[in-house]
């Protein structure tokens, strides 16, 4: 998984139907050293607000399941909000 | 996903199959600021309406075959949406 913090949100009317209804963050993937290192778009299913620190899984198996779905053009999922890394 | 910009369509008659009827597009991708980044890509249209000017945003490797109605096909970049707009923070503008 990766840890990222989120720059915001991004506003899509007309996508995939499973996208439909979805909230997209776009997410800065962050180095052990606190610098950016690119960015991902991801689906949130934690409710995580922009400038949390969030935890992505990137592997589109684990994504559909915890969508509970066979199929979907699903890879990347916010699945935690990070309160401390130590 | 990232976001992109639709540079243009890519038409190839001759394709593996599984390929017939899918719409290629060009893709530039961008930062989250919206400035070019990295080599432009050709992806699949999942949506249907995407048209050169647009953002959109794209998912990359296994899972972009799943956007497409024929989910076992040789495709690794598919459009999944076109953006209306990206909200930053606002010191990230």
């Amino acid at each position: 998984m990766k840890i990222a913090r989120v720059a915001g949100t991004v506003v899509s009317p007309i996508s995939h139907p499973f996208f439909q209804g979805q909230r997209l963050l776009l997410c800065d993937l962050v180095d052990t050293d606190g610098s950016s290192n690119g960015y991902l778009i991801a689906v949130d299913v934690v409710d995580a607000g922009v400038g949390e620190q969030v935890l992505i899984c990137d592997e589109g198996s684990s994504a559909r399941q915890i969508f509970d779905i066979d199929s979907g053009p699903i890879r990347s999922v916010v699945v935690g909000i990070i309160d401390e890394i130590t | 996903m990232h976001l992109g910009r639709v540079m243009g369509t890519v038409v190839a008659t001759v394709k593996a199959e599984g390929l017939d009827g899918v719409k290629f597009l060009l893709v530039q991708p961008l930062d989250k600021h919206r400035r070019e980044d990295g080599a432009p890509v050709v992806a699949a249209d999942a949506v249907a309406m995407a048209g050169p000017g647009e953002l959109v945003y794209y998912v990359a490797s296994r899972e972009a075959a799943e956007a497409l109605p024929e989910r076992f096909v040789p495709v690794d970049h598919a459009i999944v949406g076109l953006v209306d707009h990206v909200e930053l923070a606002e010191d990230d503008r």
